[in-house]
């Protein structure tokens, strides 16, 4: 088994606003995805949401605040699973609730240091 | 009660008590002495019991006479052996000290036994082995029968488990605050292990599982009543084991064929047991802590109330956070049963297919439910596959009446 990010990326602009009763089935859509995931036994760590603002130290030393304009899609979030390969990993990926916000997942397998 | 029920009933009762007591307050060297001790107690009971009848109070009579025994047995030390104790520095003190069997040394020293024997140094099945002969006083022959394993076994494997205890020289008396921290997680492992081997059990024996359910309850009820111990995690695997132990009756019927919960009469469940598990699962979330205890807790107890509309809904959300606490097959399934319920049969195929547990029969069986009201025929051939991989009894009891149902409704 090899080990792999997923990063969920979306627009952070377009996201729609949600109840506290939307936003309530949203979370339990990720959990059931993220448990589907561990039910095989192929979860690694389930990882964590970020929140939309952050900061970017360049390497003039200038600081910049997020969210960043140039950018449309920023992460919001990621997991780390375990699979044999890449594409088994991104079958894994199928179902995850950040497509159906229209943002997109990121599929990288993990070269251990 | 007669007699001849008395003494194996306090055998049960009080035989792992004194030997607590003896091994704790005498700081024994070896946890046979006070074994032996023990033992001879009792055979003296059957002796002066028969010929003057029972005491007054047999109980306390028992502990007099295990207390004069161990006296005894220290007075009768010889002179050069005492040399070698000395030489060895045990300490000749502690040993003279004076002790009482009140409620309160019985309590310490149970629970100091509990942390002896739940020793990882062990496997978690002769952990299981041992708790069973020294903390619940059960037979080699009783312990065979509880694992459907011939007693050879037993004892040979309860024989290694002691001599692993004695190799890791453990001293109940040094048990410190922080040992008991560090080692907690293992003594509720190892009582949960203990309870699900009844609850669970290979054998058709109701009276075994029973026994061993109750044992369970005890002894994580002794940790409940020291403050060290008596965590909030504790208390959620107390509040599991009754809301489970309510169902005992109900889960099993005349035949000894296991009934499935949505078939159960509830009336056979035990009220007074299912409220100590609403009073325990009440304290364990006293805490903010939420272990894999308090989850299969609150997942028992939403067991026990009646369907409302959003109970499975409550159930799939506690089986998605207990699989990302620990995976294990059952929980899989358990989970992907919750997921039917909920989001209904189809979409419960598809993710019970991902699971990849092909050489488990609960696999085939929860395919065979799932697949029971839209294609008999996929129902009965995984019904059929999980037949041939099962090994209990029971199981294949209830496999082979829901087959022979299945074929009855094709054939209409």
């Amino acid at each position: 088994m090899k080990e792999f990010l997923l990063i969920f990326r979306a627009d952070f602009k377009t996201l729609p606003q949600q109840s506290s009763e939307e936003m309530q089935a949203t979370t339990q859509k990720w959990m059931n995805w993220v448990a589907g995931i561990a039910a095989q036994d192929k979860l690694v760590d389930r990882g964590n949401r970020l929140f939309r603002t952050g900061k970017v130290l360049n390497n003039d030393g200038v600081v910049s605040d997020g969210p960043y304009a140039e950018i449309k899609e920023s992460i919001m979030g990621y997991t780390m699973i375990k699979a044999t390969s890449i594409e088994d990993a991104t079958k894994l990926a199928h179902g995850c609730p950040v497509l159906s916000l229209g943002g997109n997942v990121e599929i990288r397998e993990i070269n251990s240091l | 009660m007669q007699q001849n029920e008395l003494i194996p009933h306090l055998f049960r009762t009080e035989y792992s008590k004194i030997v607590a007591v003896l091994y704790n307050s005498y700081n024994l060297k070896e946890l046979e002495i006070a074994e032996d001790i023990a033992s001879e107690t009792f055979l003296k009971a059957t002796e002066a019991w028969g010929h003057r009848g029972v005491p007054e109070n047999p109980t306390a009579w028992l502990y007099t006479v295990a207390k004069n025994k161990t006296k005894d047995y220290f007075k009768h030390l010889s002179v050069s052996e005492k040399q070698m104790k000395d030489a060895k520095g045990i300490n000749e003190a502690a040993t003279e000290e004076d002790f009482e069997f009140n409620s309160q040394n019985i309590a310490d020293s149970q629970l100091a036994m509990i942390f002896a024997v739940c020793n990882p140094s062990n496997s978690p099945e002769a952990q299981i082995c041992l708790a069973l002969q020294i903390l619940c006083g059960f037979s080699v022959e009783e312990i065979a029968n509880a694992f459907l394993t011939k007693p050879e076994t037993i004892k040979k494997r309860l024989h290694r488990a002691r001599i692993n205890l004695r190799n890791e020289n453990f001293q109940i008396k040094d048990l410190s605050e922080i040992q008991i921290k560090v080692r907690q997680n293992n003594v509720l492992k190892t009582l949960y292990l203990l309870f699900s081997e009844g609850y669970f059990s290979k054998t058709n024996n109701q009276l075994i599982r029973k026994d061993l359910c109750s044992e369970a309850i005890r002894l994580v009820y002794i940790l409940t009543q020291n403050p060290l111990t008596n965590t909030s995690e504790t208390n959620a695997l107390l509040a599991l084991m009754c809301f489970q132990s309510s169902r005992l009756d109900a889960r099993m019927d005349d035949n000894g064929e296991i009934v499935l919960l949505d078939q159960q009469d509830k009336s056979l469940w035990d009220k007074e047991l299912i409220e100590k598990g609403n009073h325990y699962l009440v304290l364990a979330y006293d805490s903010k802590e939420v272990s894999k205890y308090h989850l299969e807790a609150t997942i028992a107890y939403w067991h026990t109330t009646p369907n409302d509309n959003d109970k499975w809904q409550y159930i799939l959300q506690l089986y998605n956070q207990l699989l990302l606490i620990e995976y294990s097959p059952i929980t899989a399934l358990n989970r992907t049963f919750a997921l039917a319920k909920v989001y209904g049969n189809k979409e419960a195929i598809q993710e019970a297919e991902k699971l990849n547990l092909a050489d488990n029969n609960h696999y085939y069986s929860l395919l065979g439910y799932l697949y029971s009201d839209t294609d008999i025929d996929k129902a009965i051939v995984h019904y059929e596959r999980s037949l041939a991989l099962t090994k209990s009894k029971s199981e294949k009891q209830t496999l082979v009446k829901e087959i022979k149902r299945l074929k009855e409704r094709k054939n209409l």
